[in-house]
């Protein structure tokens, strides 16, 4: 996705020259949010799914060339060519990067039938056959794509169990006063939960001795949890591989300046979920974020940074999008804005985090700074509205006046 | 050109709102208002909004 935008912004920048994408999946770019929400819930046709969750493409910005369905495999950053999977190579004056992620895998032993990922659209048709009622589900994290489809898994009247790890639902992203919440808000909603818990082993269906499939899952205190599907959300593994051998930084994503070019590359921009760049709301700590509203943000950036170097031109003003995100649970809109995780207190400052269903915000401060704001079952237009607050004291949005809603 | 929400697949995100406020507001109720003109020269912020939109609610009439 981030790959389209940055081509159709470049055009908007002004760059008149061929533009080719390049995609390992079939399928023109698509919107990934609904793979663990929508989509997993519907009855849609494979078609019929893919025409729900194509990203529209600007028509302002053609012509661009597609080369779906080809990996690349390799690149020269000094020669400035990509090895496509099929050996050939692509000459290009300008690289942007924007292979995404991947799902990390379970390094531990089992059969592999059974288990499942949600990131694109294939493994989301994938596990959407085997949820009906009454099937036993382990959801394996929980960040926010391992709580989206063990809502969805729930609400489609499978059994789900949610295998927790070290921290307890959305804690990257909410904190832990706030995840604690959460954890009893989903128990009241029908979800298992096993808190602080690994898996150790995956179980083999004995009654099926000629197809090695998975039966459930054993945790390290020992316990066996019976499942017909296991689905896996424990991170992801930024798509790098192709860029090794030319001296980048690649420990976690691409490492970008504040332009968001490649520090030791020359015409070469990241976006999206693999750019790992100064982040100004952490104190300029380099870090990747992997958020739908980033994607679009870096794209406008790097799009104009590349179009600039190209042309000989100074850069644009440096990234400075406040990062923001959201998420569906049970029907409900988790909403966040800014860098909660970075904060040191947590203020509510509307409802009670007893009664979440009700419109919940809470401010996330930082030497009594807001540096973050969510708001749970509250209208997006609530943030919206408090949004000009991020970086400014605590004090003046407690100030009565504030409080008054209308 | 116009611009066109589809009003069944909208959920009022307000996305658009910060891309072009000239063109989309959310109103006291937290439900989108937009107008469907626009000058020429706000081309550039309405695709911007449609980008964002998340649930891609927002065409241009005009377009296909
Ligand atoms: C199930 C799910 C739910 C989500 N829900 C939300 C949400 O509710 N809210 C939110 O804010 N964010 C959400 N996100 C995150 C959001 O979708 C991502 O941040 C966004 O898709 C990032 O875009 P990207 O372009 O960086 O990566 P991608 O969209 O992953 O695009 C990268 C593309 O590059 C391809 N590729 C990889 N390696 C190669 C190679 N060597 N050669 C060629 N092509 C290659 C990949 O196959 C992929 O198609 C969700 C993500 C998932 C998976
Ligand atoms: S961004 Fe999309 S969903 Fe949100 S208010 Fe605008 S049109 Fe509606």
């Amino acid at each position: 996705m981030a790959g389209l935008r940055s081509a159709e912004q470049m055009r908007g920048a002004g760059w008149k020259d061929e533009i080719v994408l390049v995609g390992d999946e079939v399928h023109p770019p698509y919107n990934r949010p609904p793979l663990s929400k929508e989509t997993l819930a519907s009855q849609h046709s494979p078609d019929e799914a893919l025409n729900s969750v194509l990203l529209r493409q600007r028509a302002s910005a053609a012509p661009l060339t597609f080369r779906l369905g080809e990996r690349a495999a390799a690149c020269s950053l000094t020669d400035k060519t990509i090895t496509l999977d099929s050996g050939e190579s692509l000459h290009y004056d300008g690289l942007v990067i924007a292979t995404g992620i991947r799902p990390r895998r379970l390094d531990v032993p089992g059969p592999t039938p059974g288990r499942y990922v949600v990131r694109t659209l294939d493994d989301s048709l994938a596990l959407r056959q085997r949820l009906t009622p009454g099937v036993k589900v382990v959801v394996i994290g929980c960040g926010f794509v391992g709580c989206e489809v063990a809502a969805t898994a729930i609400s489609l009247g499978c059994d789900v169990q949610l295998i927790e790890g070290s921290n307890g639902p959305m804690h990257r992203a909410l904190g832990g006063t706030v995840s604690a919440a959460m954890r009893d808000w989903f128990v009241s909603r029908g979800l298992q939960i096993r808190t602080r818990k690994v898996v150790t082993e995956f179980l083999t269906d004995q009654t099926d001795p000629h197809h090695q499939r998975v039966a459930g899952v054993r945790l390290n205190d020992g316990a066996e949890l019976e499942a017909e599907v296991i689905v896996e959300a424990v991170g992801s593994l930024p798509n790098t591989e192709w860029l090794q051998g030319n001296g980048l930084d690649l420990t976690d994503g691409v490492l970008v300046d504040k332009h968001l070019r490649v520090l030791g590359a020359q015409n070469a921009v990241a976006v999206g979920d693999i750019a790992r760049y100064p982040d100004q709301w952490t104190d300029g700590l380099p870090r990747r974020v992997e958020h739908w509203q980033g994607a679009i943000d870096t794209a406008k950036t790097a799009a104009r940074s590349l179009v600039a170097d190209l042309t000989g031109n100074q850069p644009p003003a440096p990234y400075s999008s406040v990062p923001s995100f959201w998420s569906d649970v049970f029907g409900t809109r988790v909403q966040g804005l800014g860098v909660p995780h970075h904060a040191t207190d947590v203020r509510v400052i509307e409802g009670s985090l007893e009664a979440l269903d009700e419109g919940v915000t809470v401010a996330y401060t930082r030497d009594n700074t807001i540096v973050g704001l969510v708001t749970i079952a509250l209208p997006p237009a609530r943030l919206i509205q408090l949004r000009s607050h991020l970086g400014q004291p605590l004090s003046e949005l407690l100030a009565p006046t504030q409080l008054t809603t209308n | 050109m116009k611009v066109w929400v589809d009003r069944n697949i909208c959920d009022n995100h307000g996305q658009c709102a910060i891309a072009a406020p000239d063109n989309f507001s959310l109103d006291a109720d937290g439900v989108l208002q937009y107008k469907e003109d626009f000058p020429d020269a706000d081309l550039e912020y309405i695709e911007d909004a449609m980008d964002v939109c998340p649930v891609q609610a927002i065409f241009l009439k005009g377009e296909q």
